[in-house]
């Protein structure tokens, strides 16, 4: 069996005289099961450099050592040696659009999504790109010099750029599901934001080729520029249905002064997904950190995105929330941090539990001795709609310095029988009446979302309250 | 022809307690009927039985209206018959702006005519209805984005019921204490905006307290409700009687004790 120098020699062999296409070549087995030697075959399948594999192997030596978190929701069924860590594209399995589940059928009638997109959505057609609109857009943001491109394109075309901030916001010792992206992780988006640009247009993972954003073990790294500004939309409202049960990503984000950043996730998995999740940004001087969080598929979501506010002026704001259906456990919320002085941020969680589903707001409030003159804000509301459903607050007040202003409020309510009431006087049916409300609930949350997504957001609630998804 | 709201021998209780004792009263469309009463005889107990409020345990009695008897049905039905309550305390909605309620209403009820199978209402001719009716009744136009009763002064929740009114186009209207905590220039308001949308198709059941309302809308009838029942039914000038005399004057001649108070 050829020893590891024997391995990174052919491997650097290849890259040099053939590309990536020679490891096409190689026979690779996609099988179940992670082990160093599965590490090393993903890194030599994607032609990389020996420092990206050797971190690879060291962040798969921690998983290893790592033990689970006893906190958060039940990972006990969670089998790690029943998963693929890699499939080579040409060997992915696409379901049968027959083999679909019913309900995830209905929804995409109902949101109106398009057959080629449903295909794709459901993992049964080939890759959906939308060529035209993708040569367009990459135009116009090569022309402000802008770089978006997947995260293994990122590391090939612009390895200086992307060895500089890779691993430094989230490092592999971070946490154990840290630990194992850094050592399979596949896909993912680097975007890159030089000094002073603007980008207008939301960008979505579909404006680039090779859209793996759905990849199990997806690794995005965004860097901002001082004085720059970018809004990143990941995912979609309608149901991601995947023969994968566990989705562990990791989100990078280093907003430089000035610049802002706005980071959207609408996140609707089919309810047997596990998904783990590490987001993280710091921001330095006067910058600004946006994270605005929907969280509504998934059988357990855990996924807290924090700011790290590392400079005065600094700020940072996380809009989440959460809808648990039936069998369902989010388990969600943020962190901020005021590491230096002046920095200010705000949280804010919403929160619904329907038919025995379970809503928990996990939250972090650091405020580090020195980070005098801050102020931070944490507001969550839980709405419960039955008897069955569950709702529970998490919130970690540290506090080291005197001179801030801090203020946390909770509340839990359910739909009032006076509003109910009120609303069906002027003809709503009941399950109207009740899905208004929770519109309503919901509305600052949707206000933040571009137009298509929060007509989608508002039609897939409707759905929600019907009874007819998940 | 013209539809009329049957109310026959309606029992209401609340937590076991009875509060309506057998109450009849017939209101044709195109009607104005007032009906006063102390606090606690019942008045709004008898606007919430006949809407459907879930929380009035009706014992004895019936509502006939439209050749059906109205107790049966959900709130939600009563109200696609045509029926309307302005509510004395309106509910607010956060996060529900009154131009999307409204438009949501329309088409609750657009949905269920035509077999199930009526179309909405398209965003252009509902932004020109909803501007037309808020002019017509001197609504500013920002309340259409502000949402549904959240932070509004008392005068605007019932200037914002009566708009409703307005664009749902009832056929029998309950105006439950419509002028409770408004100043004279709210109320004329108000009013103004009930006269204008009053007339042959609308039946309306105004329930006041204080003869004051009545000088800016004119009932035909006017009723006294005591202790839960209808004890005197006359024209306006009953509500002049009670003005002058107060409340004690009925109850004395109805068997009851003065209270020296209304």
């Amino acid at each position: 069996m050829a020893t590891e120098t024997d391995r990174a020699a052919v491997q650097g062999l290849g890259e040099y005289k053939y590309g990536f296409s020679q490891a096409e070549d190689y026979v690779f087995k996609s099988r179940k099961g992670l082990s160093r030697e599965v590490v090393q075959e993903i890194s030599w399948m994607k032609g990389e450099p020996e420092w990206m594999l050797k971190f690879r192997l060291k962040a798969y030596d921690h998983f290893v050592k790592r033990p689970m978190p006893t906190w958060g929701g039940d990972l006990s069924k969670l089998d790690f040696d029943d998963i693929y860590y890699y499939i080579k594209p040409s060997d992915k399995p696409t379901t049968s659009w027959d083999d679909v589940p019913d309900d995830i059928k209905r929804t995409f009638d109902r949101l109106g999504v398009p057959e080629a997109e449903r295909k794709f959505l459901a993992g049964s057609g080939a890759q959906y790109e939308s060529e035209v609109v993708y040569h367009n857009i990459q135009e116009s943001l090569s022309k402000q010099g802008v770089i978006f491109l997947s995260s293994d394109d990122g590391l090939k075309q612009h390895p200086d750029i992307f060895k500089k901030y890779f691993a430094t916001v989230v490092p592999p010792t971070d946490n154990k599901f840290a630990a194992l992206n850094s050592a399979v992780w596949s896909g993912g988006s680097f975007l890159y934001v030089p000094e002073g640009v603007h980008v207008e247009l939301p960008l979505q993972a579909y404006f680039r080729v090779n859209a793996q954003s759905m990849g199990q073990f997806e690794r995005t790294l965004i860097i901002c520029e001082k004085g720059s500004y970018v809004h990143y939309i990941e995912g979609c409202t309608a149901p991601i249905y995947s023969s994968d049960s566990f989705h562990s990503g990791v989100i990078e984000i280093v907003v430089k002064e000035g610049a802002r950043m706005r980071y959207t996730t609408i996140q609707n998995w089919s309810t047997n997904m596990y998904n783990l999740v590490t987001q993280r940004s710091v921001v330095y001087r006067d910058g600004m950190m946006e994270w605005v969080d929907a969280n509504l598929g998934s059988k357990l979501t855990m996924k807290y995105p924090s700011v790290y506010m590392m400079e005065p002026g600094a700020r940072g704001e996380i809009l989440s929330i959460a809808f648990a259906g039936k069998g369902q456990h989010q388990d969600a919320g943020g962190k901020v941090v005021h590491v230096a002085p002046h920095t200010r941020s705000k949280i804010t969680s919403k929160s619904i539990s329907k038919d025995g589903g379970r809503a928990s707001y996990r939250g972090l409030l650091k405020v580090y001795k020195g980070a005098e003159g801050s102020q931070s804000h944490v507001q969550c509301d839980a709405l419960l709609l039955d008897e069955k459903s569950r709702t529970d607050t998490y919130p970690y007040i540290e506090v080291d310095e005197d001179k801030v202003t801090i203020g946390h409020e909770a509340t839990v309510s359910k739909i009032g029988d006076e509003q109910l009431f009120y609303l069906m006087s002027r003809g709503l049916g009941e399950v109207d009446a009740r899905t208004m409300v929770v519109s309503g609930f919901i509305e600052p949350f949707v206000k933040e979302l571009p137009m298509e997504y929060a007509v989608e957001m508002n039609r897939l609630i409707q759905l929600q309250m019907e009874g007819s998804v998940g | 022809m013209a539809e009329t709201l049957e109310i026959r021998d309606l029992h209401a209780s609340v937590e076991d307690k009875e509060i309506l004792k057998g109450v009849t009263l017939t209101i044709r469309q195109g009607e104005i009927h007032a009906l006063m009463g102390p606090n606690g005889s019942g008045k709004s107990t008898l606007a919430y039985a006949l809407t459907g409020h879930p929380k009035y345990t009706i014992t004895q009695g019936e509502v006939i209206y439209k050749n059906k008897n109205i107790l049966e049905l959900p709130a939600d039905e009563r109200s696609k018959m045509g029926l309307f309550l302005a509510f004395q305390y309106p509910v607010s909605v956060p996060g529900v702006s009154v131009a999307n309620f409204l438009r949501t209403a329309i088409n609750a009820r657009r949905k269920s005519e035509g077999n199930g199978n009526g179309k909405p209402i398209s965003i252009p001719e509902f932004r020109k209805l909803l501007r037309d009716k808020m002019k017509a009744l001197n609504v500013d136009e920002a309340f259409a984005g502000r949402y549904l009763n959240d932070g509004f002064s008392g005068g605007e929740k019932k200037r914002v019921e009566i708009l409703q009114m307005a664009i749902l186009e009832p056929q029998m209207a309950i105006l439950d204490e419509t002028d409770s905590g408004l100043d004279i220039d709210a109320l004329r308001s108000v009013s103004d905006g009930v006269n204008k949308l009053a007339g042959p198709n609308m039946g309306i059941l105004l329930i006041t307290h204080y003869q004051r309302l009545l000088d800016y809308i004119k009932p035909q009838y006017v009723h006294v409700l005591l202790s839960g029942r209808i004890v005197e039914s006359a024209g306006p000038e009953l509500a002049l009687e009670l003005e002058q005399k107060g409340y004690d004057f009925i109850r004395v001649k109805h068997g009851e004790t003065p209270t020296g108070k209304d």
